[in-house]
């Protein structure tokens, strides 16, 4: 797991949009696909990134409805790795720099 | 097939042998189609040296490959940013020998615990993450192959050519989502 599950629980805005401190330079973006299933989708958040299922869900249903969702932020080979396990899972992950 | 359980380290399920026969057939091809692609990796006596290697640097021509292998950017179809293409790029090379490693991986711990003959699956905590990835490998692969939609229907109508494999997508979902439901923390 790259980050602690407190650290997230207390920063759960951190992932937002609104949010591109210097640190936080890149972007993981999961992408919406007919395929993957919304149970999978929380289960992989959960597993890979050590969320809370509250979190995992909010950002599943942010992928469903919104089509996408940011799910980590921080250096480019933080991102970089949160992408590769993201693909090894199944999920349809990018990265970008935060704008 | 009944609904997996979990029984504290160990998932277990069960397979008549019809299904089982299902469930290997797809997971064989698709780890077929994995393996061919990385045959196709560049072969280079650096690599050899060093054991770092380096996987081919475009995205797969075939659409099932490209869903299973995805791009590291967002690539606009029309007017890709040029540096994102050549990261990319540089992004696939380096990542995709491990992806196909994992994918592969996951295919044979599938093919290892689901008897030709079918009958009970026990499997470890591990094992039973390695069937939920390759469980949702084929449906990806089934999925672009059907052109499954959001909103697709349980049945298709009898004339369409999709209309049998569509059932069995519908069981996969079902097989892999009762997983998902026996794992979850």
């Amino acid at each position: 797991m790259t980050t602690p599950v407190e650290q997230e629980r207390t920063q759960p805005e951190a992932v937002g949009e609104e949010v591109a401190a210097e640190d936080r330079p890149w972007q993981t973006v999961v992408w919406n696909d007919p395929v993957n299933l919304m149970s999978y989708v929380t289960y992989v958040f959960q597993k890979l990134f050590g969320f809370s299922r509250d979190h995992a869900t909010k950002l599943m249903l942010d992928v469903h409805h919104k089509g996408k969702a940011i799910v980590t932020s921080g250096t480019k080979d933080k991102v970089e790795a949160d992408v590769a396990k993201l693909h090894a899972a199944g999920l349809w992950a990018t990265m970008q720099r935060s704008s | 097939m009944k609904r997996w359980i979990r029984d504290g380290d160990v998932v277990v399920g069960r397979l008549d042998r019809q299904e089982a026969a299902v469930v290997r057939g797809l997971v064989s091809q698709i780890q077929d189609m994995l393996i061919a692609r990385a045959e196709e990796a560049p072969q280079d006596e650096l690599a050899e040296l060093t054991g770092i290697r380096t996987g081919p640097s475009e995205a797969p021509d075939d659409p099932i490959l490209g869903r299973l292998l995805p791009d590291f950017h967002r690539l606009d179809d029309d007017a890709p940013d040029p540096d994102e293409v050549n990261s990319a790029a540089a992004l696939r090379s380096l990542h995709e020998p491990e992806l196909l490693d994992h994918k592969t991986g996951a295919a044979e711990v599938v093919l290892e615990t689901c008897s030709p003959d079918g009958g009970e699956i026990r499997l470890s905590i591990a094992q039973a993450e390695a069937w939920m990835a390759s469980l949702n490998d084929v449906r990806l692969a089934l999925g672009t192959a059907l052109d499954v939609t959001e909103d697709m229907p349980d049945e298709l109508p009898p004339e369409d050519p999709r209309s049998p494999h569509l059932g069995v997508y519908h069981w996969l979902t079902w097989v892999q989502d009762t997983l998902v439901e026996a794992m979850m923390p």
